[in-house]
This record gives C-alpha cells, sequence and structure tokens, in this order.
C-alpha cells in the first residue's frame, strides 16, 4: 500500500490523461452528485455529504476538505458503458438494394476516478450479462476494454446502503486498476493506494509514492469497518432465489403493488439493469432509416408485449418480475445476485419502496 | 449483429392473413444454415423488426419464412413484392431435438400457425426416415379454410411410413375430418406409439400445448421427452434486451424450444 | 361378414367396458344391440326422445348443431372407441344434438330405458356406468372450452 497525499491527486489525473484517458469524476450539478469528465480535482465534491433514505435524497455542505465524502452518486457508472441510447446501425436503400451500415464503436480510453466497491461489482455484474456470454455486446465490450478504475473505499455508509449483505462493499478486494481509501481523521489530508492491475502497477510506480505506515492501514481498516458498521439494512440471500420463486402469488405482491406509482425509476438508477428496446427512426426521404437502442424498464407495459397482448399486464406482476428477476432468476442465468446492495432504488423511490423489505416480507410470510 | 440484405424470390399466400415468403442472399454471401426451429429476426427498414420462425427445408439453400400479418410490421410485410429486399438476421435459439429423437417414436402436435416452425422438423425426420420409429403429424386449426400447408398435409398423408391427422374447431358438414381439439386426436388405439421411447415437439398457443402435455403425460410419455416451443417478446434474439424472459430462461436463446421437465416450474405461473 | 360374436364379448372389446367386471357387464349386455349406420345416417336427433346410447366400435360420427338456413355446424366427431349420446341420462331424456355418420358406422346400441331400470334397481351398476360417462362428459366440456377460447384466431383480431 502506498500513500497519495491529496495536493498530488491532480499528478495522477495528469499522468493519465498523459495516457490518452479521459478522466471522469463526481461532481456537484443540480444538487446531486453526478459523473462527468472532469479536468482537475478542484471539481470534485470537496465537502459536500449527501443524506439518502427511501425517497428521499439531500446534499449539504459541511464546510470540510474530504473529497468523496458523499456516500454514492445518484447515478452509477452504467451510463458511461452502456450509453442510455445508442445507434446500431443505419440502413440504406439505393436502386432496389438494401445495404447496413454499422455505427462506430466507441474506443475511447476512459478512466473513473470515485468507483464506489459496489459499483465496481455492479460493472462486474455487467460483465457477466453484456460481455462474457455467447453473444457479446461489441459496445460495452470497447468501451469496457478501454477503462481504468480508480476504486474509492466506503469509510460511512448511507441510509439507504446494503453491501454488506451482497458482499460487495464497502471495501474492494479486487477487479480494479487502482483502490483509494480518503485519511481525512488525523494527519495530513491523503489517500492510501493499492494496485489491482499491471497498469495500476505501472501507474504507481510512474507517481513514485512512499509507502504507506502501519498506522495508515489502520486508520483504512477502521475506515471501511466504521462504514460497516453504519449499515442497518439486512437482505439474507441463503436460500432467497428458492423462497422468492415458490411465492409467486404471495399477498405482499398485491400489497407492494398498492404503493408502487409503476413510474420504473428503480431501473433506471439500478447499475445492473440491461433491459434495453430498438427503435426505428426512417428520415424524410425514405430510403434511410437508422436503429436505435435505448434502455428499457420492465415497468413499462410494452416490456412484455406478445401478439395481441400484454403479459404483465399489472403493476404487481412487473414489480414482482424486477425484483425476482434481481434477486431469483439472475442466479440461474448468471451464477450470481444481480443485486449489489447499493440502494439506489431504494432512494430514488418516490414512495420509498425498499427492495430489502419487501424480499425479506415475501420470504418470512412463506 | 447485423442484418443482411435478402431479397424476396417468390411470395405465396397461404391461408387468410398468412403468406410465405422465399428469400435469397442480397449480398452475394452464403445462405443461412439452420436447425429446425431455429428463427431469424426479419428486419423492415424504419418499421421494425419481427422474430419469425424458419418454415422450410432445412436441406434447401433457399430461406423459407411463414409469416401472419398480426402487427404493424408483418402488416407491411405483407404488402411487400418479390424482387423486394428485407433485412435478416439469424438464425438464433434452441430448436427441435431432431437428433435426440433418433430411435424414438416421433409424434408432431401443432396448432395454427405452429405448424410453420415444425415443418423443418418433419422435413428433416423424412430425409431421414429410417432413423425414427413410428411418426405422427396431429394438426389443429381453427376452420378447415385455416389449415396451413394443406396440400402437403394432404400428400404426407399419402404416405405409408407416416400417420397425418388433422382436425379443426368448427366445420360444416363438407369438411370429412376430424372436430375437435388436437390432444384428442393422440390416441395409442389408433396410432401406436411407444411412451418410453417417444419424443413429442408441440407447437401452438400457449392452450393448446397446456392440453396437449397433459394428454400426453395421461399417455406416459415422460416430461423431459416432451418440448414446447415458448414465444415472448424478443428484440435482440440474443439475450441482451431482456424482453423475452420467462423466469429464469431467455426464451430467445434458451429456447424457444424447451424440454417440458426444463420449462415446468415456470410452465404455469401466471404474468411471469 | 364379421362372424358373429356374442354382443357381451362385443363390449369386451370396446374401451368403454374393457375393466367392467363380468357380472355388471352382462347385466347390462341384456340392454344391447349390434347396429350399423351408412355414412349420412342419422344415430340421433335433436329434440327426439333419448331412448339409448351408442357404443361406436368402427366408423365416425360428427355431432352436429342444426342452424336454420344454414349449413348445420359440425362441433365435434366421434370415432371407434367412442361413445355417443348421453342424454338418455339426462332428464327430460331428448338429444340435444344431431350425431350423423360420416362413414360406415358399427355400433352397439344400449336401451336407454332399459339401462336407467338397471342403475335404479342395482346401485353398483349404476356407478360402474356413471364412472366411465363423467370421464367422457368431463373431456367433452374441456375440449369445447378450448375451442370456445378460439386459440388459433388472429390475436390481433381478437375481442
Amino acid at each position: 500500500m502506498k500513500l497519495l497525499t491529496r495536493d498530488r491527486l491532480d499528478e495522477l489525473l495528469l499522468l493519465l490523461r498523459e495516457e490518452g484517458y479521459r478522466v471522469l469524476g463526481p461532481t456537484v450539478r443540480d444538487g446531486a452528485v453526478v459523473h462527468r469528465e472532469i479536468a482537475g480535482s478542484a471539481e470534485l465534491p470537496a465537502g459536500w455529504r449527501d443524506d439518502q433514505a427511501p425517497g428521499r435524497y439531500r446534499l449539504h455542505h459541511d464546510g470540510g476538505r474530504e473529497l468523496f465524502g458523499y456516500v454514492i452518486a445518484a447515478q452509477g457508472w452504467k451510463a458511461e458503458l452502456f450509453p442510455p441510447e445508442r445507434t446500431l446501425f443505419t440502413a440504406v436503400h439505393e436502386r432496389g438494394r438494401l445495404r447496413f451500415v454499422p455505427a462506430p464503436l466507441d474506443d475511447d480510453r476512459r478512466a473513473l476516478l470515485g468507483v464506489r466497491p459496489c459499483e465496481l461489482r455492479a460493472i462486474e455484474v455487467q460483465d457477466a450479462v453484456l460481455r462474457d456470454g455467447p453473444y457479446p455486446d461489441e459496445a460495452y465490450a470497447s468501451r469496457r476494454g478501454n477503462l481504468f478504475t480508480i476504486v474509492v473505499n466506503c469509510t460511512r455508509a448511507a441510509g439507504t446502503c446494503f453491501c454488506t449483505s451482497q458482499r460487495s462493499g464497502p471495501r474492494a478486494t479486487g477487479g480494479f486498476d487502482l483502490a483509494l481509501t480518503e485519511l481525512v481523521d488525523d494527519g495530513p489530508h491523503r489517500f492510501a493506494v493499492e494496485a489491482g492491475s499491471p497498469a495500476g502497477e505501472a501507474v504507481l510506480e510512474r507517481l513514485g509514492l512512499a509507502d504507506a505506515t502501519g498506522a495508515d492501514h489502520r486508520s483504512v481498516d477502521d475506515g471501511c469497518a466504521r462504514a460497516a458498521a453504519q449499515i442497518k439494512r439486512r437482505l439474507t440471500s441463503a436460500g432467497l432465489p428458492e423462497a422468492l420463486m415458490a411465492n409467486l402469488e404471495h399477498p405482499r405482491w398485491d400489497e407492494v403493488a398498492g404503493r408502487c406509482l409503476n413510474c420504473g425509476n428503480c431501473t433506471q438508477v439500478c447499475p445492473t439493469c440491461f433491459c434495453t428496446a430498438v427503435e426505428d427512426r426512417p428520415d424524410l426521404s425514405a430510403d434511410r432509416a437508422t436503429r436505435t437502442r435505448r434502455w428499457d424498464s420492465c415497468f413499462n407495459p410494452a416490456h412484455s408485449y406478445v401478439a395481441g397482448g400484454v403479459i404483465r399486464n399489472n403493476t404487481r406482476s412487473r414489480y414482482r418480475q424486477w425484483l425476482t428477476h434481481k434477486l431469483a432468476t439472475w442466479h440461474d442465468q448468471f451464477g450470481h445476485s444481480g443485486c449489489v446492495g447499493c440502494g439506489r432504488c431504494i432512494t430514488w423511490c418516490p414512495v420509498g419502496i425498499d427492495i430489502t423489505e419487501e424480499a425479506n416480507a415475501v420470504r418470512q410470510g412463506a | 449483429m447485423l442484418p443482411r440484405p435478402f431479397r424476396i424470390a417468390r411470395v405465396r399466400r397461404e391461408i387468410r392473413d398468412v403468406f410465405t415468403w422465399e428469400l435469397e442472399p442480397g449480398d452475394g454471401g452464403e445462405p443461412i444454415a439452420f436447425g429446425p426451429g431455429q428463427f431469424n429476426m426479419l428486419y423492415l427498414p424504419g418499421i421494425g423488426e419481427v422474430p419469425i420462425s424458419i418454415s422450410g427445408d432445412p436441406y434447401a439453400t433457399t430461406l423459407v419464412h411463414t409469416v401472419r400479418a398480426v402487427g404493424a410490421v408483418t402488416d407491411l410485410m405483407r404488402k411487400l413484392r418479390k424482387g423486394d429486399e428485407i433485412g435478416v438476421r439469424g438464425p438464433f435459439g434452441v430448436g427441435w431435438p431432431v437428433v435426440e429423437a433418433e430411435g424414438c417414436d416421433v409424434l408432431i402436435v401443432a396448432g395454427g400457425l405452429g405448424l410453420a416452425p415444425l415443418r423443418p422438423a418433419i422435413y428433416h425426420v423424412l430425409a431421414n426416415r429410417a432413423r425414427y420409429g413410428s411418426v405422427a403429424i396431429y394438426y389443429g386449426a381453427r376452420t378447415p379454410a385455416d389449415l396451413l400447408f394443406r396440400k402437403e398435409l394432404e400428400r404426407w398423408r399419402g404416405r405409408f411410413d407416416l400417420f397425418v391427422e388433422a382436425t379443426v374447431d368448427a366445420a360444416d358438414t363438407r369438411w370429412a375430418g376430424r372436430v375437435g381439439v388436437v390432444p384428442n386426436l393422440i390416441d395409442p388405439r389408433v396410432h401406436r406409439f411407444d411412451p418410453d421411447h417417444t419424443v413429442a415437439m408441440i407447437c401452438g398457443p400457449e392452450v393448446m400445448m397446456r392440453f396437449t402435455v397433459a394428454a400426453l403425460q395421461r399417455h406416459g410419455v415422460p416430461d423431459a421427452r416432451l418440448y414446447v416451443s415458448m414465444e415472448r417478446n424478443m428484440h435482440c434474439a440474443v439475450g441482451l434486451c431482456g424482453h423475452c424472459q420467462l423466469g429464469p430462461e431467455f426464451i430467445c436463446k434458451d429456447g424457444p424450444v424447451f424440454p417440458f421437465d426444463r420449462i415446468a416450474p415456470v410452465f404455469h405461473a401466471r404474468e411471469l | 361378414m364379421e362372424p358373429l360374436k356374442p354382443l357381451d364379448e362385443l363390449l369386451l372389446e370396446h374401451p368403454f367396458f374393457a375393466d367392467m367386471a363380468e357380472g355388471p357387464r352382462k347385466f347390462i349386455a341384456g340392454c344391447g344391440r349390434n347396429e350399423v349406420f351408412h355414412a349420412g345416417d342419422y344415430l340421433f336427433r335433436e329434440g327426439e326422445a333419448a331412448d339409448r346410447f351408442f357404443l361406436i366400435r368402427h366408423g365416425s360420427v360428427a355431432i352436429q348443431l342444426h342452424v336454420p338456413g344454414q349449413e348445420p355446424l359440425v362441433v365435434d366427431t366421434l370415432q371407434g372407441g367412442d361413445i355417443a349420446g348421453w342424454s338418455w341420462l339426462v332428464p327430460p331424456h331428448r338429444w340435444a344434438n344431431d350425431a350423423r355418420a360420416t362413414t360406415l358406422v358399427r355400433a352397439i346400441s344400449l336401451d336407454g330405458t332399459c339401462l336407467r331400470g338397471k342403475c335404479e334397481e342395482d346401485h353398483s351398476v349404476g356407478y360402474e356406468v356413471f364412472k366411465r360417462f363423467i370421464p367422457v362428459i368431463a373431456g367433452r366440456l374441456s375440449a369445447v372450452r378450448m375451442q370456445l377460447m378460439d386459440v388459433y384466431g388472429n390475436p390481433a383480431k381478437r375481442g
């Protein structure tokens, strides 16, 4: 483990930029922490803290200098790797013949600064869906292949976090290029840094950092333990898929359907939801059409359309699909849960529906 | 995955709302090799894309699709003519167990348009007839005028190595055949099969498949050798878009054909 | 010309009676007789007294509904091994539809009045008869429900 002092953070960003990376990080925009391309560490949300609860998200400034004092941004990194809208190809009709021109792949090098451990896990979950199956999504694989990830471990938790139940945090154990832990408690404002890949090692080497002391190690451990201790939400995974699938007619589904507004916010903020719909946009001359893919949601009635009808034609069956896919059938499909415990679906639900509470209720009533 | 242009070489009107296309590559490339029960995504630029099972002979080079005009895309497809071009992606999905069925008696049970995805399996079995035991085709349709591939059915009925029986939901007295539901055609006293060595391939509306599975279970055919073809919303055809999920299954890539014992846990679940 | 077999033996060949004990079968056979219908003949017609039912041995029978001014509507067809007619069990014992031979049909008819009497006389015979009719009736009802759903209709044009 090495030590990077706060005043040298921009050296790291500069070095990545020299390697051809666009650096993206958290910044405050419209009252929320969001991920944007940043020019330097001055754009990071220094002193900003987030207050998250079911159906509630507020930022406030605590007057401090901690750069990653907020817990989790409004959106994950999904939009960078798997954009909400993407052109697939253009169909060109010329002299009675049809031709298809693929949209170019995005091969920008992206460095993501401030990836939370649960967000890193979310990227791995999307890898399994979009990159590692029999039919990889080329656009995702291209962006993913050019990624440099800088995790920032969590030293505090939000009210909606439950990464400890999903074993995705508060400290990343691998799969990153670099992992930082921000230390502000005692001594200078600094980051403990670990490399998790040859690319990460090379960057650390070029920075020529000092080794972390035993006290720094202890501070990192203490910080992450503090975050873990703050997490009160629990979701017991053992036996959960079987319990959910055995209770598809549980009255709790009706009960939650009475509260759910069917807005689909949960699917839009979920860092692993991957449903997309395609649409055609003909141009006015009618000899050209663009085929576009957009994020879809299983809360849209059209999601389960078949000739002549909609299979999941009520909120109950749509909410049930979302929850059982995330927590049950995802295991059958990919060998692990589709939930990383980031808590966004709880925060951004306008009526504060809590996935852990619903899943536990269906299981307990079994 | 990018579509390839295919040219309509022939259009055949089948029954009401249903037509068959013979398609040839418009890019000078190879024809699409497929297994019985697989499907392609057919694309009409500016309008949309639909999953359509392949209904032709797996040993032929022409690509054959039988389409029912049942929505915005297929309604417009019906207006296309010989020489027009469309986009084709495929083939996709897991099809009928024609290899696993070798050495077994084969029951092909179709309802309505469900005969189209089964026709390649029938061609395959007939082309390799000696590899199978007794073979029966049971087909149900709405009325005599709704029987798909009627001439072909009559030709098959004339073969001595094939049992063919069709039924309709309602008819007038000019119809000399059976009236009633397709599961009731399956009668071991009329056509013998050995339940322990039988593979059944079933395709039709879900209700028809439910009744047929129940009938075959009563006749003693094990669930693992009852194969059904499922239908759900499909956009991508490769398990990436999430629309066609039925419980743990992606119908597009894990199916559309499933052994019944695999799909049984969710087969009777409502609105799943 | 098929060799003449005792009626009791013919009953045994029909799946309807196949697993019935000899006692009740012989008892019931007393109400039966052999019948032959040619294509186009009616086994029974709607509204007429339902005084019997048929065990079809060979051939096929169409169950039809008469529609004034139109071709009759065929709603079911029966084959060798099937039974035709249960109105003899249901008061007021009148046929609810037509049954018409579409090929040469060989059948055994059982006198309903006679059989109703025997069922009253010996309830164990009645139970044997009802045990065989109920699944047939339930099967027909279930088939009719499926036909009613019009599952093969164009889903876009339904409703």
